[in-house]
């Protein structure tokens, strides 16, 4: 993003275009398509926000967003509406997170992500054994299913996550977390309550994800209730994070883009050479490109602007300045 | 009801064994490497295929298919070394281990989606003619040989490794890399032979517990995970310090299980573990065997 325009601009325009998308295409096809992309960045960014900001790599997330689907549609099919049921699964949510974070965060480094890999995992059995059928829209609610009301559901899920977050990084509690994340001893000895902050982090980032397990249950016509809580919404949203540039606002957001389309075209030939494409993607981008897509951006535009302005030392010197504060605002 | 019990923890015990070998291997390239492969029980996932495949179409025995298959994976291991866990272990410790984690967490996704498509998703399972038969103490207590041998297993390649530890060359090499790899390297120990040796070895175990879960129990693409995460539990429950405590947990978790699914049911089997799991990592993470300060 150039200096002369504010990133709120371009903010604007992007969700103008996908305001736009909704009104003036009825393809259900490419609807389908944006509500999985606004899903998985939804998931991907509240992913971020623990995992990106306050650097505790969670293996459990599903958990959460399975929760979230799980509460919405029950209460939703049980009657209530749509609002208030995803309300009572937001605030459950954030109560169970509070709760089981007390003894997760507890766990340092490694020991967290395995803790909450165990902790997804036994979710995931005791949810399959408590709501083993497939769970269907009745009848009534398919013949009144509509494609416009659930993607500007999704797409206001994702707007909600993506400001909430954006507006998290600029925050006190924000630069807190990451501070806790560069450093934890060195964070607390300057005064930063480490416990609080990743336990921000952590209730934040669990709301979130249940918020975009709302939009799965809404949207979904049928699956099994087990679906939500597997591993893969963890897998998927961690490899979106780290594709499209982790810690950054953006990142996860390009991630997923990338991932769906990229799911879609593939899925005509074999949808495991899609798996493996974005298995080895990732793994490169652990090792050669830790920023992700958002630093191989800054890299070339940082490339492009130096060989655009052929002016010796000085403006050079500005250009590498322009790309920090780019990766600053992202 | 007391048949129920003694069977099942016999069936517990049994399948405690494999857990066991599971975790050794983990244990070995975690201790030494200090990389965490989450990958671990797809190496497990690719041993079960090639001990399948080496008896339906060449008739070998998958109990006499140990060596070669712990060989095919020492192979693969050494492999996957030199392309991704060479360039981890450059960082330090704390920077290894999340990115091992990762990178490993990558390779996941792909051995699956490559076993999916070489191999279908369907369960396979050896069936030789030992496969049905078991040994019957006091007229009803069943031990099925096929099962059993993954505990004798687990015993024997403890023993190997605890040997290989302890009085060899190598050995000392791999011991005193685990602690401190920069002291080791001043005293002229190839360390990068040593990690990658040693990470060879851990994924020729894998193999081995994956010939003996195509034996006893089946393969299919996706149970990587699963072994993985007792693997990781035993090893928490264990502490890192000794081989045998290892196994010695691998038959306790199995035992648990056991014993829990006759009170639970079967369905909530996975879960006991896990809370046992959450349980020892809360309040004793240095492991019940452990002499603590064994953390990495």
């Amino acid at each position: 993003m150039s200096r002369s325009t504010p990133p709120i601009v371009g903010w604007l325009v992007v969700l103008a275009i996908t305001i736009a998308l909704g009104l003036f295409t009825g393809n259900e096809r490419l609807l389908t398509l944006a509500i999985q992309t606004y899903t998985l960045a939804a998931l991907a960014t509240s992913w971020n926000i623990l995992g990106g900001f306050a650097g505790q790599v969670s293996l459990g997330h599903a958990a959460f967003f399975g929760l979230g689907a799980l509460l919405t549609r029950e209460l939703w099919l049980g009657g209530r509406p749509l609002p208030l049921a995803i309300l009572i699964a937001l605030v459950v949510t954030a109560a169970t997170a509070a709760v089981v974070g007390v003894p997760m965060l507890r766990f340092r480094g490694i020991y967290f992500s395995v803790g909450t890999l165990a902790l997804g995992v036994a979710v995931f059995i005791t949810a399959g054994n408590l709501r083993p059928g497939i769970s269907s829209l009745p009848a009534e609610a398919l013949r009144a299913y509509e494609f416009q009301g659930r993607y500007y559901t999704a797409l206001g899920v994702v707007a909600v996550t993506v400001a909430i977050s954006a507006w998290l990084r600029r925050s006190k509690t924000g630069l807190g977390m990451m501070a806790v994340r560069e450093d934890e001893e060195a964070a607390s000895a300057t005064g930063v309550n480490s416990f609080a902050h990743k336990m921000a982090a952590f209730v934040i980032s669990a709301t979130l994800a249940a918020l975009a397990g709302a939009v799965f249950g809404y949207f979904s016509v049928s699956y099994y209730p087990q679906f939500p809580f597997s591993v893969t919404w963890t897998f998927d949203a961690i490899t979106v994070v780290f594709v499209g540039g982790v810690g950054t606002i953006i990142g996860p957001l390009v991630g997923a883009v990338f991932y769906v389309v990229g799911r879609d075209l593939l899925s005509s030939t074999f949808p495991e050479v899609q798996v493996i494409v974005f298995g080895v993607l990732f793994i490169l981008v652990v090792l050669l490109l830790p920023g992700g897509f958002v630093e191989g951006g800054h890299r070339v535009f940082a490339a492009l602007s130096r060989r655009g302005t052929a002016q010796p030392t000085g403006s050079r010197a500005e250009g590498e300045r322009e790309t920090m504060e780019g990766k600053e605002s992202v | 009801m007391r048949q129920l019990i003694i069977q099942s923890a016999v069936s517990g015990l049994l399948v405690g064994g494999i857990y066991g070998i599971v975790a050794l291997g983990l244990a070995l390239s975690f201790g030494v490497l200090k990389v965490l492969n989450v990958a671990h029980g797809e190496l497990v996932m690719l041993g079960g295929y090639a001990a399948f495949f080496l008896f339906t179409n060449m008739g070998l025995d998958p109990l006499l298919t140990i060596p070669l298959v712990f060989i095919c994976v020492f192979a693969l291991g050494t492999v996957l070394y030199s392309l991704l866990f060479k360039f981890v272990v450059r960082f330090d410790i704390e920077t290894r281990i999340k990115n091992s984690l990762l990178i490993s967490f990558g390779l996941v996704l792909i051995l699956q989606a490559i076993a999916v498509f070489l191999f279908s998703g369907d369960d396979r399972t050896i069936v030789t003619e030992y496969s049905s038969k078991a040994l019957v103490v006091t007229g009803w207590v069943r031990i099925p040989w096929a099962r059993s041998a993954g505990l004798v297993v687990a015993v024997i390649a403890a023993f190997l490794l605890e040997w290989l530890l302890n009085r060899t060359t190598f050995g000392h090499a791999v011991r005193g890399t685990s602690e401190d790899w920069a002291l080791a390297s001043l005293t002229g120990i190839n360390v990068r032979r040593v990690y990658m040796i040693a990470f060879a070895i851990s994924a020729g175990l894998a193999g081995v517990a994956g010939s003996l879960v195509s034996l006893g129990y089946s393969v299919s693409p996706s149970i990587g995970l699963g072994w993985t995460l007792k693997a990781l539990i035993v090893i928490v429950l264990a502490g890192l310090g000794s081989m045998r405590g290892i196994v010695l947990a691998g038959a306790l978790l199995g035992l648990v299980e056991g014993l829990a699914s006759v009170w639970l049911g079967s369905a909530y089997r996975g879960v006991v573990a896990l809370v046992v799991f959450l349980v020892v990592l809360s309040f004793r993470p240095q492991g019940l065997f452990g002499r603590g300060g064994n953390h990495v």
